[in-house]
């Protein structure tokens, strides 16, 4: 059963399905999780083998899966609540933020919060501003729920399984351009593949420039490492897969022999992602900074719904490679 | 009972062919990838809700509602082709292309516009008529809210506060069955959705067969009377969506429960059939009227289409970053300057 290769989506399935199997206090909540098998397909099926008391439908009311799923997990169960896309988890902020990241903390270790947020992500297809969000740095403002975001499917699969086990609150994203994107699975896929919260990875090697990106933006910075390396330009790609904790280590030992780095992410450009890399690595590492250090993200701009202008304010590879070509 | 004249009865077939070939079109458009993007719900099946109910509105009222817009978009007479450019996303689109299919919206019309996060319209609908409460006008705000939003604490935050603030505003639900796949006794512990709009003190004016234009006009005049007066009212719709919930929903087709309930509906309760033969029954000599409001839609919509394909999409930086702000007079892309077109 080595090297096969499946979406994210059934790398997701599987990880979810494989960890209600083992323990029978993991349920799922969401809208459309249950008789429509998943706005997204990823609990297709799971209606049928694990039942209505472990696969829960709930009625459009996104506050009371934000907190339902505290007060579950507070009281012992292991929820994995679905948000149908995280737009929609904005309507559930306080819960998050506050409940979920915070009882434990107030409460001085009184309670534990051993939760998944699952959230669908990402613009594009003319789904309109509203629908047109990967807000995740907005999630991992908060101190007390860690945040990740895989970009392909052995990382969604090792990270969904260490995030359902963990006892502290997850947010986790799972870009909407990825699910169908097919990609290998672990060998030991039915035992631990567990990724710990937290740890990036090298996604390619290169000696000339960082490319720092998590979820979709490890893609574009791979093709665009792909197109700079015909030019003679090699581009070492850290995909940090958690937005917290961040890998900073690994970040600043790619650096130190780059020297260089241009940050990659599909969100907006304004306290972001991009902001926060860039600030750590001025701070730490301004010892060996030989270049501006430069960020590709979206425009600063809600999305529109016309189809050109929606890919003008889209990052992509060519974006990226234009960065990296300024300052090498 | 307020009954309507036979031009208004002619003029609401007019529009119900209307939606109907125009929502007919979108879809074939959209299967046919002349219209693009991921989200498209169509009002057919819904026709008679909102033309019964707008008809009992005078010009300076208000209408809102949520992504299932283009139905009332038309009805309050937005021009078909500018409807379609903006399905295409072009620059002669309603929204310059910008909204698209969810949100529709025209101001020369007080139609404050279709929202795509479920229950968000819902306190701006309480708002807008804050603004008439609060100036002392009696106009009143329809609003259009889907039997799944009720569920959602927008709905209930907006409806106690258009109840303590005896906001005029005349709440539409309709209840077609469904909010995406999950039916109303599924999401809903109290199933006559009308009566939570009572719990808060609203004046409910019960159920009403939406597919039954002339019932859904008859109670919507006494339901905006009551507004106008007094404060919120509430109406339940009953009706049904032909075209499942978004255009990508392939429901019908896979299940054999829902194609033959979609059946029922569409040989049982069809709205234009219902009002076709409530017009025949009333008025002679109209069968040519008819005939041409039919042919009417046709033509408008293939003009429509027309407009459409033939309008240009916006391209530019400068047109994606337009009415980011009130005054964006500056273009700035991010790599030059972070923060949009601020001055
Ligand atoms: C806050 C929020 N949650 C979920 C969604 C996804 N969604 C869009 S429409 C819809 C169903 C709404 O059903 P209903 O209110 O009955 O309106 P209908 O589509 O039947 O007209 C859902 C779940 C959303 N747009 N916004
Ligand atoms: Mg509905």
């Amino acid at each position: 059963m080595a090297g096969r290769n499946v979406a994210m989506r059934e790398a997701i399935r599987r990880a979810l399905q494989e960890e209600m199997r083992r323990d029978e206090n993991v349920f799922v909540m969401g809208e459309e999780v249950a008789y429509w098998q998943g706005t997204h397909r990823v609990t297709r099926g799971f209606l049928e083998e694990f039942g209505e008391r472990r696969v829960r439908d709930t009625p459009i009311s996104e506050m009371a899966i934000g907190g339902v799923a505290v007060g579950a997990a507070m009281a012992g169960l292991r929820p994995v609540a679905e948000f149908m896309t995280i737009n929609f988890a904005f309507l559930a902020l306080d819960a998050i933020a506050n409940h979920a990241g915070k009882v434990r903390y107030f409460f001085d270790g009184m309670f534990k919060v051993p939760l998944v947020y699952r959230a669908a992500s990402g613009w594009g297809n003319q789904a309109t501003a509203s629908h047109s969000h990967s807000p995740e740095p907005i999630f991992a403002h908060f101190p007390g729920v860690y945040v990740g975001c895989p970009s392909n499917s052995m990382d969604a699969y090792g990270m969904l399984k260490t995030s359902i086990r963990d006892d502290n609150p997850v947010l986790f994203t799972e870009s909407i351009a990825l699910y169908p994107k097919p990609g290998p699975m672990p060998d030991d896929e039915d035992t631990d593949y567990l990724i710990p919260i937290g740890k990036g990875d090298i996604k390619r090697e290169g000696s000339d420039v960082t490319l720092v990106a998590y979820a979709r933006g490890v893609d574009w910075a791979l093709q665009a490492a792909r197109q700079l390396a015909r030019e003679g330009v090699e581009a070492e790609v850290v995909d940090l897969r958690w937005l917290r904790p961040l890998d900073m280590d690994l970040v600043y030992s790619s650096f130190k022999k780059t020297n260089r780095c241009v940050i990659v992410e599909e969100s907006l450009p304004m306290y972001s992602f991009g902001s926060e890399i860039a600030a750590l690595l001025q701070e730490h590492m301004f010892d060996y900074m030989d270049a501006p250090i430069k960020r590709v993200a979206a425009e600063d701009v809600p999305l529109p719904y016309s189809k050109e202008i929606e890919l003008l304010a889209l990052p992509d590879a060519q974006k990226v490679a234009d960065a990296v070509k300024e300052i090498v | 009972m307020a009954s309507p004249s036979k031009d208004m009865l002619l003029d609401w077939y007019r529009q119900m062919v209307l939606i109907r070939e125009f929502e007919e079109t979108c879809h074939r458009l959209y299967e046919e990838k002349r219209i693009t993007g991921v989200y498209m719900h169509l009002y057919s099946g819904h026709e008679a809700s909102g033309i019964g109910s707008m008809a009992a509105l005078r010009p300076s009222d208000h209408v809102i509602t949520a992504y299932r817009d283009h139905g009332i978009a038309l009805i309050l007479g937005m021009d078909p082709g500018a409807v379609m450019a903006e399905m295409m996303g072009k620059k002669t689109g309603s929204s310059g292309g910008k909204g698209g299919s969810m949100h529709l919206a025209s101001a020369e019309h007080n139609f404050w516009g279709g929202y795509a996060i479920v229950g968000g319209h819902l306190p701006l609908a309480a708002g807008i008529a804050l603004e008439a409460r609060y100036r002392g006008s009696d106009d009143v705000t329809m609003t259009y809210v889907g039997d799944g939003a009720t569920n959602n604490g927008y709905f209930h935050e907006s409806l106690n506060m258009s109840s303590i603030w005896d906001l005029p505003v005349v709440w539409i639900i309709e209840n077609n069955g469904y909010g995406m796949g999950t039916e109303v006794n599924r999401a809903s512990g109290q199933i006559e959705l009308h009566r939570k709009a009572e719990a808060y003190g609203i004046k409910s004016f019960g159920r009403v067969n939406a597919q039954d234009a002339l019932e859904v006009y008859a109670v919507a005049t006494q339901a905006v009377d009551y507004a106008r007066k007094h404060g919120p009212a509430v109406v339940e719709h009953v009706t049904y969506r032909y075209r499942g919930h978004g255009v990508s929903d392939k429901q019908y087709d896979s299940r054999e429960d829902m194609s033959a309930e979609l059946r029922e509906w569409m040989d049982c309760r069809e709205p234009i059939k219902i009002l076709r033969d409530q017009i025949l029954k009333k008025h002679t000599g109209v069968k040519a009227v008819l005939a041409a409001h039919e042919e009417d839609a046709k033509r408008i919509v293939k003009g429509a289409v027309e407009f459409a394909e033939a309008s240009e999409l916006p391209t530019t930086y400068q047109e994606l970053f337009q009415n980011t702000y009130v005054h964006s007079k500056m273009v700035h892309k991010t790599d030059m300057s972070v923060g949009a077109g601020i001055d």
